[in-house]
């Protein structure tokens, strides 16, 4: 089976979102007042080829640990499915 | 002996001729090796150079570490062989787990081209070996994600082993511990932001980059099991 994957690249916390701190930064100006913890990440987005789901995420969960995120400064979450 | 020195070039590497250019004027033979290739050719000692390798796609070095020619370089490395990764090259070696650590954003969110005071903290290390200690050098620093960042355990354990080769003077971004570049526990493998290669001739404005790679050329040109090695790696 097919499986359509969605891994979200997220900064660890306590990691510096200068981005994101940016972005944060200009909504006032554009009349957006109290938004708060902006974080700036990554969505990669592709299928894979599984027996089953679990299969499916397992394959996922390693392909994230061993290039899509850096451990040192960021997690992941993937959805399945 | 004429130490042999091997410059990595990967797509988007853009420092490498620079490279070869300052350590020829330091007596060395240096060489360019392609990311593809899968040996060495025999080099005494590598570097590899700045630029944006495999269009930092994804993470700066990413990509990179998974180029052929990293398995020969993680080899290398792992038998005493000196290894410097300049900038992108420090990237490359942090996401190859050469080093520990890693890059991040500069805190300010920008990019920094500009020249630092840095200063040599350890001078065991095959980039330090011919600085003495406290030596303050001119270099210039040109990158986004230059912000060293590891565990407290992670540095704690660089500080205990005296691993910190270079601090900046003043921190230009973020950097924890003022951390410019370290080296593995074997001290043959350095990482740093600075480029010392852009700072080997008093026409570029400085020359205090001589003293870095002219100890990667005295390195090279010994055993490096012997020279180095403090630690096992």
């Amino acid at each position: 089976m097919r499986f359509p994957v969605l891994v979200e690249v997220r900064l660890r916390p306590g990691i510096a979102d200068p981005a994101g701190a940016t972005i944060q930064r200009a909504l006032p100006a554009l009349g957006f007042d109290g938004v708060q913890e902006v974080r700036v990440g990554k969505a990669i987005r592709f299928t894979v080829e599984a027996a089953d789901e679990a299969a499916a995420r397992r394959q996922v969960d390693e392909l994230c640990s061993r290039l899509l995120a850096n451990p040192v400064i960021e997690d992941t979450a993937v959805t399945v499915g | 002996m004429t130490a042999r020195v091997g410059v990595v070039v990967f797509p988007g590497s853009n420092c490498e001729h620079d490279v070869v250019e300052a350590l020829g004027s330091l007596g060395a033979e240096a060489e360019l090796l392609w990311h593809g290739d899968t040996g060495l050719a025999g080099v005494d000692a590598l570097v590899l150079p700045g630029g944006f390798a495999h269009g930092d796609y994804l993470r700066p070095g990413a990509i990179a570490r998974f180029s052929p020619i990293m398995s020969a370089v993680t080899d290398f490395a792992a038998a005493g062989g000196p290894v410097i990764g300049i900038c992108n090259g420090f990237q490359v070696l942090t996401e190859a787990g050469l080093l520990p650590g890693a890059l991040q954003k500069n805190a300010g969110a920008r990019f920094l081209c500009t020249t630092v005071d840095v200063v040599v903290e350890s001078t065991e290390s095959a980039l330090t070996c011919a600085a003495q200690l406290g030596d303050v050098l001119r270099l210039p620093i040109n990158h986004f994600e230059g912000n060293y960042t590891c565990s407290p355990e992670v540095l704690a354990e660089l500080q205990a082993e005296d691993r910190i080769v270079l601090r900046y003077a003043t921190n230009p971004n973020g950097s924890v511990d003022d951390i410019a570049g370290v080296c593995s526990a074997g001290r043959n493998v350095v990482g740093l932001m600075p480029h010392p290669e852009r700072a080997c001739d008093p026409l570029l404005g400085s020359d205090d980059g001589r003293v870095l790679l002219g100890s990667l050329v005295a390195t090279a040109s010994v055993e490096p099991a012997l020279s180095l090695r403090r630690h096992p790696a």
